[in-house]
Protein backbone atom coordinates (compact mmCIF):
# COMPACT_ATOMS: atom_id res chain seq x y z
CA UNK A 1 0.00 0.00 0.00
CA UNK A 2 1.64 3.09 -0.99
CA UNK A 3 0.19 6.93 -0.76
CA UNK A 4 -1.63 8.04 -3.78
CA UNK A 5 1.50 11.24 -3.44
CA UNK A 6 1.55 12.08 -7.42
CA UNK A 7 -2.44 12.49 -8.00
CA UNK A 8 -2.73 14.71 -4.44
CA UNK A 9 -5.67 12.69 -3.86
CA UNK A 10 -5.89 10.43 -0.16
CA UNK A 11 -6.26 6.60 -0.74
CA UNK A 12 -8.99 5.24 1.51
CA UNK A 13 -6.95 3.63 4.06
CA UNK A 14 -5.15 7.03 4.53
CA UNK A 15 -8.79 8.96 5.16
CA UNK A 16 -8.92 6.14 7.77
CA UNK A 17 -5.72 6.65 9.77
CA UNK A 18 -6.96 9.79 12.28
CA UNK A 19 -10.09 7.24 13.11
CA UNK A 20 -7.65 4.53 13.83
CA UNK A 21 -5.77 6.38 16.05
CA UNK A 22 -8.70 7.51 17.94
CA UNK A 23 -10.08 4.01 18.62
CA UNK A 24 -13.24 4.61 16.85
CA UNK A 25 -13.52 2.75 13.36
CA UNK A 26 -15.16 -0.21 12.75
CA UNK A 27 -13.27 -3.74 13.34
CA UNK A 28 -13.58 -4.03 9.77
CA UNK A 29 -11.46 -1.33 8.87
CA UNK A 30 -8.85 -1.37 11.42
CA UNK A 31 -7.93 -4.49 10.21
CA UNK A 32 -7.59 -3.82 7.33
CA UNK A 33 -5.75 -0.40 8.19
CA UNK A 34 -3.70 -3.22 10.81
CA UNK A 35 -3.11 -4.94 8.12
CA UNK A 36 -1.92 -2.48 5.65
CA UNK A 37 0.85 -1.32 8.70
CA UNK A 38 2.58 -4.46 8.75
CA UNK A 39 3.63 -3.23 5.05
CA UNK A 40 3.60 0.02 4.55
CA UNK A 41 6.27 2.31 6.40
CA UNK A 42 5.15 5.66 4.69
CA UNK A 43 1.73 4.64 6.39
CA UNK A 44 3.01 3.88 9.52
CA UNK A 45 4.85 7.16 9.37
CA UNK A 46 1.47 8.83 8.43
CA UNK A 47 0.16 7.19 11.69
CA UNK A 48 2.40 8.91 13.79
CA UNK A 49 1.71 12.01 12.64
CA UNK A 50 -1.84 11.39 13.37
CA UNK A 51 -0.76 10.58 17.16
CA UNK A 52 1.13 13.85 17.03
CA UNK A 53 -2.04 15.80 15.73
CA UNK A 54 -4.26 13.65 18.04
CA UNK A 55 -2.59 14.17 21.14
CA UNK A 56 -2.28 18.53 20.59
CA UNK A 57 -5.98 18.98 19.42
CA UNK A 58 -6.38 17.63 23.06
CA UNK A 59 -4.26 19.15 24.69
CA UNK A 60 -5.67 22.73 22.94
CA UNK A 61 -8.81 21.51 23.92
CA UNK A 62 -8.48 21.57 27.62
CA UNK A 63 -6.84 24.88 27.52
CA UNK A 64 -9.95 25.94 26.59
CA UNK A 65 -11.71 26.33 30.13
CA UNK A 66 -15.20 25.54 31.54
CA UNK A 67 -17.92 27.79 31.62
CA UNK A 68 -19.39 29.27 34.54
CA UNK A 69 -21.76 27.79 37.06
CA UNK A 70 -24.24 30.32 36.25
CA UNK A 71 -24.67 28.41 32.91
CA UNK A 72 -26.41 26.05 35.12
CA UNK A 73 -28.23 28.71 37.42
CA UNK A 74 -29.43 30.24 34.57
CA UNK A 75 -30.65 26.73 32.86
CA UNK A 76 -32.20 25.45 36.19
CA UNK A 77 -33.90 29.07 36.25
CA UNK A 78 -35.28 29.11 32.41
CA UNK A 79 -36.62 25.58 33.63
CA UNK A 80 -37.75 26.68 36.89
CA UNK A 81 -39.76 29.34 35.05
CA UNK A 82 -41.07 26.68 32.09
CA UNK A 83 -42.19 24.42 34.54
CA UNK A 84 -42.95 26.34 38.37
CA UNK A 85 -46.15 28.39 37.24
CA UNK A 86 -47.79 25.40 36.11
CA UNK A 87 -46.99 22.57 38.90
CA UNK A 88 -46.04 24.69 41.96
CA UNK A 89 -48.35 23.59 45.34
CA UNK A 90 -48.34 24.99 48.33
CA UNK A 91 -46.36 23.43 51.34
CA UNK A 92 -49.00 22.22 53.01
CA UNK A 93 -50.81 20.74 50.59
CA UNK A 94 -48.40 17.95 49.54
CA UNK A 95 -50.14 15.30 51.71
CA UNK A 96 -53.45 16.20 50.88
CA UNK A 97 -52.22 16.08 47.35
CA UNK A 98 -50.83 12.63 47.36
CA UNK A 99 -53.77 11.02 49.12
CA UNK A 100 -55.99 12.47 46.38
CA UNK A 101 -53.57 11.43 43.34
CA UNK A 102 -53.18 7.57 45.06
CA UNK A 103 -56.88 7.29 45.62
CA UNK A 104 -57.86 7.93 42.18
CA UNK A 105 -55.21 5.48 40.47
CA UNK A 106 -56.54 2.27 39.51
CA UNK A 107 -55.34 -0.84 41.11
CA UNK A 108 -53.24 -1.81 38.32
CA UNK A 109 -51.88 2.04 37.71
CA UNK A 110 -50.49 1.23 41.56
CA UNK A 111 -49.03 -1.42 40.47
CA UNK A 112 -47.16 -0.16 37.73
CA UNK A 113 -46.44 3.66 39.66
CA UNK A 114 -44.48 1.11 42.46
CA UNK A 115 -42.70 -0.62 39.54
CA UNK A 116 -41.67 2.81 39.02
CA UNK A 117 -41.08 3.99 41.93
CA UNK A 118 -39.07 0.75 42.71
CA UNK A 119 -36.63 1.66 39.19
CA UNK A 120 -36.18 5.09 40.75
CA UNK A 121 -34.53 4.19 44.19
CA UNK A 122 -32.27 2.13 42.10
CA UNK A 123 -31.75 4.86 39.96
CA UNK A 124 -31.00 7.24 42.48
CA UNK A 125 -28.79 5.56 44.57
CA UNK A 126 -26.53 5.06 41.30
CA UNK A 127 -26.70 8.57 40.62
CA UNK A 128 -25.76 10.02 43.88
CA UNK A 129 -23.27 7.83 44.29
CA UNK A 130 -21.33 6.89 41.12
CA UNK A 131 -21.53 10.42 39.43
CA UNK A 132 -20.84 12.67 41.57
CA UNK A 133 -18.04 10.18 42.74
CA UNK A 134 -18.27 9.89 46.21
CA UNK A 135 -16.05 7.16 47.52
CA UNK A 136 -18.00 4.18 48.17
CA UNK A 137 -17.21 3.75 52.54
CA UNK A 138 -19.27 7.33 52.41
CA UNK A 139 -22.73 5.57 50.73
CA UNK A 140 -23.52 2.91 53.45
CA UNK A 141 -25.91 5.69 55.16
CA UNK A 142 -28.90 5.53 52.81
CA UNK A 143 -27.46 2.64 50.90
CA UNK A 144 -30.26 0.39 49.65
CA UNK A 145 -32.10 0.42 52.97
CA UNK A 146 -35.16 1.46 50.50
CA UNK A 147 -35.52 -2.37 50.74
CA UNK A 148 -37.12 -2.31 54.32
CA UNK A 149 -40.79 -1.66 54.91
CA UNK A 150 -42.00 0.65 56.88
CA UNK A 151 -40.48 3.41 59.19
CA UNK A 152 -41.32 7.39 58.66
CA UNK A 153 -41.78 9.24 55.86
CA UNK A 154 -41.06 13.04 55.15
CA UNK A 155 -41.96 14.79 51.76
CA UNK A 156 -39.46 17.06 50.98
CA UNK A 157 -38.90 19.41 48.19
CA UNK A 158 -34.97 21.17 47.78
CA UNK A 159 -34.01 24.37 47.01
CA UNK A 160 -33.19 24.82 43.42
CA UNK A 161 -29.75 25.87 44.20
CA UNK A 162 -29.26 22.62 46.10
CA UNK A 163 -26.72 20.55 44.21
CA UNK A 164 -26.57 16.41 44.62
CA UNK A 165 -23.32 16.69 47.45
CA UNK A 166 -25.24 18.56 49.35
CA UNK A 167 -28.32 16.56 49.23
CA UNK A 168 -26.54 13.66 50.03
CA UNK A 169 -24.57 15.52 53.01
CA UNK A 170 -28.50 16.09 54.15
CA UNK A 171 -29.89 12.21 53.67
CA UNK A 172 -26.94 10.94 55.52
CA UNK A 173 -27.33 13.72 58.17
CA UNK A 174 -30.71 12.17 59.04
CA UNK A 175 -29.87 8.65 58.14
CA UNK A 176 -32.61 9.01 55.15
CA UNK A 177 -33.15 7.68 52.09
CA UNK A 178 -34.84 9.01 48.45
CA UNK A 179 -37.81 6.88 47.83
CA UNK A 180 -39.52 8.33 45.30
CA UNK A 181 -39.92 11.50 43.35
CA UNK A 182 -39.66 13.82 42.23
CA UNK A 183 -43.16 14.72 41.59
CA UNK A 184 -44.11 17.31 39.14
CA UNK A 185 -44.08 20.42 42.26
CA UNK A 186 -40.49 18.74 42.62
CA UNK A 187 -41.12 17.11 46.03
CA UNK A 188 -39.21 14.23 47.14
CA UNK A 189 -40.56 11.53 49.38
CA UNK A 190 -37.90 10.37 52.04
CA UNK A 191 -37.97 7.68 54.56
CA UNK A 192 -36.18 8.13 57.97
CA UNK A 193 -33.35 6.13 58.97
CA UNK A 194 -35.01 6.14 62.87
CA UNK A 195 -37.70 3.78 63.79
CA UNK A 196 -40.26 3.85 66.38
CA UNK A 197 -40.55 7.62 66.43
CA UNK A 198 -43.33 9.06 68.65
CA UNK A 199 -45.01 11.50 66.82
CA UNK A 200 -43.74 14.41 68.53
CA UNK A 201 -40.06 12.89 67.33
CA UNK A 202 -40.88 12.83 64.13
CA UNK A 203 -42.88 16.55 63.95
CA UNK A 204 -38.87 17.96 65.14
CA UNK A 205 -37.26 16.41 62.99
CA UNK A 206 -39.23 17.52 60.38
CA UNK A 207 -39.01 20.81 61.96
CA UNK A 208 -35.66 20.74 61.78
CA UNK A 209 -35.54 19.58 57.92
CA UNK A 210 -37.66 22.98 57.53
CA UNK A 211 -34.62 24.91 58.42
CA UNK A 212 -31.99 23.40 56.47
CA UNK A 213 -30.52 25.53 53.87
CA UNK A 214 -31.62 23.64 50.62
CA UNK A 215 -34.67 22.42 52.13
CA UNK A 216 -38.04 24.89 50.62
CA UNK A 217 -40.61 22.68 52.28
CA UNK A 218 -40.56 19.72 54.30
CA UNK A 219 -43.83 17.66 55.66
CA UNK A 220 -44.13 14.70 57.73
CA UNK A 221 -46.14 11.98 55.66
CA UNK A 222 -48.31 9.76 57.87
CA UNK B 1 -20.82 -2.00 46.56
CA UNK B 2 -20.38 -1.80 43.04
CA UNK B 3 -22.82 0.65 41.43
CA UNK B 4 -22.85 1.54 37.86
CA UNK B 5 -23.82 5.59 36.22
CA UNK B 6 -26.92 5.57 35.05
CA UNK B 7 -26.39 5.91 30.76
CA UNK B 8 -27.08 8.48 29.33
CA UNK B 9 -30.41 7.41 27.35
CA UNK B 10 -31.88 6.67 31.28
CA UNK B 11 -31.35 10.01 32.39
CA UNK B 12 -32.83 11.31 28.93
CA UNK B 13 -35.90 9.27 30.05
CA UNK B 14 -35.87 10.56 33.96
CA UNK B 15 -35.84 14.25 32.13
CA UNK B 16 -38.48 13.50 29.67
CA UNK B 17 -40.70 12.58 32.86
CA UNK B 18 -39.36 16.11 35.17
CA UNK B 19 -36.24 14.86 36.29
CA UNK B 20 -34.46 17.88 37.78
CA UNK B 21 -31.59 15.80 39.03
CA UNK B 22 -31.22 14.08 36.00
CA UNK B 23 -30.86 17.25 34.00
CA UNK B 24 -28.13 18.05 36.03
CA UNK B 25 -26.67 15.02 36.04
CA UNK B 26 -26.86 15.44 31.78
CA UNK B 27 -25.18 18.82 32.50
CA UNK B 28 -22.51 18.17 34.76
CA UNK B 29 -21.06 15.11 32.25
CA UNK B 30 -21.77 17.10 28.88
CA UNK B 31 -21.37 20.71 29.22
CA UNK B 32 -17.59 21.15 29.67
CA UNK B 33 -16.93 19.35 26.53
CA UNK B 34 -20.21 20.94 24.37
CA UNK B 35 -18.84 24.17 25.72
CA UNK B 36 -15.55 23.90 24.16
CA UNK B 37 -16.65 22.56 21.11
CA UNK B 38 -19.34 25.49 20.69
CA UNK B 39 -16.37 27.89 22.06
CA UNK B 40 -14.25 27.09 19.04
CA UNK B 41 -17.37 27.65 16.47
CA UNK B 42 -17.73 31.02 17.74
CA UNK B 43 -14.92 32.28 19.51
CA UNK B 44 -16.81 34.04 22.08
CA UNK B 45 -17.13 33.11 25.61
CA UNK B 46 -19.80 34.59 26.22
CA UNK B 47 -22.03 33.68 23.19
CA UNK B 48 -20.44 29.85 23.74
CA UNK B 49 -22.16 30.46 27.31
CA UNK B 50 -25.80 31.18 26.10
CA UNK B 51 -25.22 28.62 23.31
CA UNK B 52 -24.54 25.89 25.76
CA UNK B 53 -28.02 26.92 27.74
CA UNK B 54 -30.34 26.90 25.16
CA UNK B 55 -28.79 23.32 24.02
CA UNK B 56 -29.70 22.13 27.59
CA UNK B 57 -32.98 23.56 27.66
CA UNK B 58 -33.84 22.21 24.28
CA UNK B 59 -32.80 18.97 26.14
CA UNK B 60 -35.47 19.71 28.69
CA UNK B 61 -37.86 20.37 26.34
CA UNK B 62 -37.58 17.88 24.24
CA UNK B 63 -35.98 14.81 25.95
CA UNK B 64 -39.57 12.92 25.40
CA UNK B 65 -38.61 13.20 21.35
CA UNK B 66 -34.70 11.70 21.66
CA UNK B 67 -34.90 8.23 19.58
CA UNK B 68 -32.00 6.68 20.75
CA UNK B 69 -31.04 6.79 17.09
CA UNK B 70 -27.16 7.65 18.15
CA UNK B 71 -25.45 8.26 20.77
CA UNK B 72 -26.29 11.11 23.40
CA UNK B 73 -23.26 12.92 23.48
CA UNK B 74 -23.96 13.06 19.06
CA UNK B 75 -27.19 14.55 19.83
CA UNK B 76 -26.10 17.30 22.11
CA UNK B 77 -23.19 18.57 19.48
CA UNK B 78 -25.67 18.22 16.69
CA UNK B 79 -28.31 20.35 18.59
CA UNK B 80 -24.95 22.24 19.27
CA UNK B 81 -23.84 22.92 15.79
CA UNK B 82 -27.14 24.16 14.64
CA UNK B 83 -27.37 26.93 17.85
CA UNK B 84 -23.85 27.81 17.18
CA UNK B 85 -24.20 28.18 13.28
CA UNK B 86 -27.51 29.72 13.27
CA UNK B 87 -25.85 32.38 15.61
CA UNK B 88 -22.88 32.46 12.99
CA UNK B 89 -25.49 33.14 10.30
CA UNK B 90 -27.20 36.25 12.31
CA UNK B 91 -23.64 37.91 12.69
CA UNK B 92 -23.17 37.93 8.95
CA UNK B 93 -26.79 39.19 8.33
CA UNK B 94 -25.86 42.33 10.84
CA UNK B 95 -21.54 42.66 9.23
CA UNK B 96 -19.65 40.38 11.33
CA UNK B 97 -18.82 37.73 9.00
CA UNK B 98 -16.37 34.75 10.24
CA UNK B 99 -12.98 35.83 8.84
CA UNK B 100 -13.95 39.35 10.72
CA UNK B 101 -14.62 37.58 14.02
CA UNK B 102 -12.17 35.58 13.38
CA UNK B 103 -9.36 38.27 12.87
CA UNK B 104 -10.55 40.01 16.02
CA UNK B 105 -10.26 36.56 17.53
CA UNK B 106 -7.20 35.98 16.14
CA UNK B 107 -4.80 39.03 15.71
CA UNK B 108 -2.15 37.20 15.30
CA UNK B 109 -3.09 34.59 13.04
CA UNK B 110 -0.02 34.18 11.18
CA UNK B 111 1.77 31.17 12.42
CA UNK B 112 5.50 32.03 10.75
CA UNK B 113 5.19 35.43 12.96
CA UNK B 114 3.44 34.15 15.93
CA UNK B 115 5.10 30.83 17.06
CA UNK B 116 8.67 31.97 16.32
CA UNK B 117 10.01 31.56 19.96
CA UNK B 118 6.83 28.66 20.67
CA UNK B 119 8.24 24.66 20.77
CA UNK B 120 6.75 22.15 18.80
CA UNK B 121 3.44 21.57 20.45
CA UNK B 122 2.88 24.81 21.44
CA UNK B 123 3.35 25.72 17.28
CA UNK B 124 1.00 23.07 16.53
CA UNK B 125 -1.44 24.06 18.77
CA UNK B 126 -1.37 27.59 17.37
CA UNK B 127 -1.86 26.03 13.95
CA UNK B 128 -4.83 24.18 14.76
CA UNK B 129 -6.42 27.60 16.24
CA UNK B 130 -5.63 28.74 12.09
CA UNK B 131 -7.58 26.62 10.85
CA UNK B 132 -11.09 27.45 9.14
CA UNK B 133 -13.83 26.83 10.87
CA UNK B 134 -14.61 24.05 9.03
CA UNK B 135 -11.31 22.33 8.86
CA UNK B 136 -11.22 23.08 12.82
CA UNK B 137 -14.35 21.52 13.46
CA UNK B 138 -14.03 17.80 11.98
CA UNK B 139 -10.72 17.33 13.26
CA UNK B 140 -12.23 18.33 16.96
CA UNK B 141 -14.80 15.92 16.42
CA UNK B 142 -12.32 13.20 15.50
CA UNK B 143 -9.78 13.98 18.04
CA UNK B 144 -11.39 15.36 20.74
CA UNK B 145 -14.95 14.61 21.19
CA UNK B 146 -13.45 10.88 19.89
CA UNK B 147 -16.57 10.52 16.85
CA UNK B 148 -16.67 7.96 14.10
CA UNK B 149 -17.02 8.52 10.87
CA UNK B 150 -20.98 7.80 10.96
CA UNK B 151 -21.24 10.25 13.64
CA UNK B 152 -19.44 12.85 11.86
CA UNK B 153 -21.14 12.60 8.67
CA UNK B 154 -24.46 12.62 11.41
CA UNK B 155 -23.61 16.04 12.89
CA UNK B 156 -22.42 17.90 9.98
CA UNK B 157 -24.77 16.54 8.14
CA UNK B 158 -22.21 15.36 5.02
CA UNK B 159 -22.06 11.68 3.56
CA UNK B 160 -19.55 9.61 5.09
CA UNK B 161 -16.96 9.80 2.18
CA UNK B 162 -17.07 13.37 2.29
CA UNK B 163 -16.18 13.37 6.12
CA UNK B 164 -12.76 11.55 5.31
CA UNK B 165 -12.01 13.38 2.41
CA UNK B 166 -12.58 16.51 4.94
CA UNK B 167 -10.32 14.91 7.66
CA UNK B 168 -7.81 14.51 5.12
CA UNK B 169 -7.55 17.98 4.16
CA UNK B 170 -7.67 19.76 6.87
CA UNK B 171 -5.26 17.82 8.14
CA UNK B 172 -2.75 18.37 5.12
CA UNK B 173 -3.46 21.97 6.08
CA UNK B 174 -2.52 21.83 9.64
CA UNK B 175 0.81 20.33 7.99
CA UNK B 176 0.87 23.32 5.70
CA UNK B 177 0.69 26.18 8.41
CA UNK B 178 3.38 23.92 10.49
CA UNK B 179 5.71 24.23 7.38
CA UNK B 180 4.92 27.93 7.79
CA UNK B 181 5.76 28.11 10.88
CA UNK B 182 9.22 26.20 10.71
CA UNK B 183 8.00 22.82 11.32
CA UNK B 184 8.71 20.22 9.28
CA UNK B 185 7.11 17.32 9.60
CA UNK B 186 7.57 15.75 6.33
CA UNK B 187 4.19 16.02 5.17
CA UNK B 188 2.34 16.77 2.94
Amino acid sequence: MTLNDTAGEPTELETLLPWYAAGTLRRRDRQRVEEALRNDADLARQVELVREEFSETIHFNETLGAPPPRVLDRLMASIDAETGATRKRAPGAVAGWLTGFFANLSPRTMAVTASFAMLAIALQAFMLVDIFTKPQNEISGYGLSAEHHGGHFAMVRFVRQANAGEITDFLQDYQATLVDGPTPGGVYRVRLGMTSLAKEELARIVQRMRKERIVETAEADE
Amino acid sequence: MAMQAPADEALIGRIARGDRLAMQVLFARHHVRIYRYVLRLLRDEMAAEDVIGDVFLDVWRQANRFEGRSAVSTWLIAIARFKALSLLRKRRDVGLDEETAEAIEEPSDDPERAVAKQDKGEKLRKCLASLSQEQREVIDLVYYHEKSVEEVARIVGIPENTVKTRMFYARKKLGELCRMAGIDRGWP
